[in-house]
């Protein structure tokens, strides 16, 4: 080793640590990356999401016909849909729906298998709970009949609403290739 | 201090008691004050203020619930530890293990009997202040290696005995930048090193000559190193080592170890702050002596713990070395480096036996300009920051 590379040796370590001590201290005064979830944040996490993530599903009672197409395609049989008939009014009806968070894997074939868009992913993500039982998400409170799509389209305004949002749902969301198809169009 | 308590036995005060005893009573007594008003709060304020600029440079927030600020995050912390159980593995030498953590903190604690607050505030005006410090701060290698072997485990052997090589080989350097400054002050005594230098910064040894500046950086780097503090921190590598010699303690013990090594931090500052930038002197503004007191303290410690933000950026800046190239720096580079401080000051007494101020003014000059560049190179980096990132934290 000689005198001129133990010499460079020295003003390399000098000139480097000075550089990097600027980075750091440029670091200081700027603002800081992470955020403080969940006291300190402009706008809640959920709304910030992009619409095709998959978090906790939800269900639309009012647009669900009871085809049990998303509880025969679930792979882990986490949805529950028991249907029977009403005595007085001739009418099938709902009497529990109940979609089990715990073992739900999101893999969104609910979603896809469903013809009215009625089940589908939310933004919602915090499932904290004390206990497994509550995380069963119960949709039916108490027997509600089940929903008849009208030849023709729908003529109740509130519910043509609910229609538009699900069908709406499963052409752009709840498919693999819907968003790309929708970016086209 | 004895002067003051000479005074209160003159004055009558503690008649018919032996004046042994009231020694004892009060050196107890500035004991514990010295440890519960200053040294407790200051490393736990350190431990926080130090996650704190870490988490900023890291683009973190850090530590922010506990009080405002998250302050007194070290209370919550201490008390944490002091709830916790004091586990002793079955397979360790208890005796020792037990006694480990009080070592090291007694070897950090003993030099705050020297570290001067200001120019009445001392415990002790020792006439070896200095050499005091280098030989009581050497008492933390015993209490490393103790809790290295003591453990039973190799991560803390390994620990201890790389703390010892480091430690012991890490004295020379500091010792030699001691020496410069104890040659020109003429002096052992930390009081006498002060007095030696003037208010000013050119008056400041740390402007003398090149070959101080030189000394002072070769002084605070050998120091990070006694301290174990990161770029060298290898005896507690978490990467190689798990926690090194800490490895196995928990509670309370745990505490003590960064405890001293917290509190070290501030010593390291008030060392190179009473050798090279001009202690507790103060401009004469005052003839108050309390007033001057007061002030003096806030100038001595705003220097020391200038150093001690300056270890954490360090800290946050240098990746850790290895321990070849541990040793490589110090025995090829800093050892030869003090030996030519030494004798470059040596010559410069000859040549100037009274000092140059003019030489030392330029010097002064000189290290403001190095501050503006760097600061200058500071704003480059923050123009270069990119600003997607920089102005929009939620993505």
């Amino acid at each position: 080793m000689g005198v001129a590379s133990y010499i460079k040796d020295i003003k390399d370590t000098v000139t480097s640590v000075f550089e990097g001590m600027a980075i750091t201290f440029s670091h200081l005064v700027r603002r800081p990356m992470t955020i403080q979830y969940p006291d300190k944040i402009p706008v809640p996490i959920q709304e910030t999401l992009p619409r095709r993530y998959r978090g906790i599903l939800e269900v639309d009672m009012d647009i669900c016909t009871g085809c049990l197409a998303c509880e025969r395609v679930c792979p882990i049989t986490c949805i529950a849909i028991g249907i029977d008939m009403n005595k007085e009014t001739k009418q099938r009806q709902f009497t529990h729906f109940d979609i089990d968070i715990c073992k739900c894997m999101y893999c969104g074939l609910c979603a896809e298998a469903c013809p009215t868009g009625s089940i589908r992913h939310s933004q919602e993500f915090e499932g904290a709970s004390y206990n497994p039982a509550g995380l069963v998400r119960h949709f039916v409170t108490q027997p509600a009949p089940l929903y008849k799509p009208k030849k023709g389209g729908e003529t109740d305004p509130k519910l043509a609403g609910k229609v538009d949002t699900g069908l709406k749902y499963l052409d752009e969301f709840a498919t693999p290739d819907g968003g790309a198809a929708a970016e086209e169009g | 201090m004895q002067s003051y308590i000479d005074q209160l036995i003159q004055n009558g005060y503690f008649a018919g008691v032996p004046r042994e005893v009231v020694y004892a009573i009060a050196m107890v007594l500035v004991a514990f004050i010295v440890l519960s008003v200053f040294v407790a709060p200051l490393a736990g304020v350190t431990s926080w203020l130090e996650r704190r600029v870490w988490a900023r440079m890291q683009s973190r927030i850090g530590p922010n619930r506990v009080g405002p600020q998250g302050i007194l995050q070290w209370l919550a912390d201490g008390i944490k530890n002091l709830l916790k159980e004091d586990l002793i593995p079955s397979a360790a030498d208890s005796k020792l293990f037990s006694l480990a953590p009080y070592v090291v903190f007694v070897g950090f604690l003993c030099t705050f009997v020297v570290v001067p607050f200001g120019s009445a505030l001392i415990v002790a005006d020792l006439d070896i202040g200095i050499l005091y410090i280098l030989a009581v701060t050497s008492l933390v290698v015993v209490g490393i290696l103790m809790a290295g072997w003591a453990s039973n485990n190799k991560w803390s052997l390994l620990g201890g005995m790389r703390s010892a090589a480091q430690i012991v080989s890490y004295e020379i350097p500091a010792g030699l930048s001691v020496l410069t400054i104890v040659f020109l002050a003429g002096t052992l005594s930390m009081q006498g090193i002060i007095r030696s230098q003037g208010w000013a910064p050119w008056d400041w040894y740390l402007f003398n000559n090149p070959f101080t500046f030189a000394a002072f950086f070769l002084y605070f780097t050998a120091a990070l190193a006694e301290g174990n503090r990161t770029p060298f921190d290898i005896p507690e590598a978490e990467s190689e080592l798990v926690a090194g010699y800490v490895t196995e303690y928990s509670g309370m013990r745990f505490l003590f170890f960064f405890f001293a090594e917290w509190g070290n931090l501030y010593v390291i500052g008030a060392v190179a702050t009473t050798l090279f930038l001009g202690g507790w002197q103060v401009p004469p503004v005052t003839n108050d002596a309390i007033l001057l007191g007061v002030l003096q303290f806030i100038v001595f410690f705003l220097k020391a713990y200038l150093w001690v933000f300056i270890a954490m950026w360090v800290r946050a800046t240098l990746p850790r070395v290895r321990v070849d190239q541990l040793m490589a720096l110090c025995w090829k580079h800093m050892v030869p480096l003090s030996f030519l401080c030494l004798l470059g000051t040596v010559c410069w007494m000859l040549a100037f036996p009274k000092g140059n101020t003019i030489f030392s003014v330029a010097m002064f000059i000189a290290g403001l300009l190095i501050l503006a560049y760097f600061f200058k190179r500071v704003v480059f980096q923050i123009r270069h920051a990119r600003p997607e990132l920089y102005f929009k934290p939620h993505i």
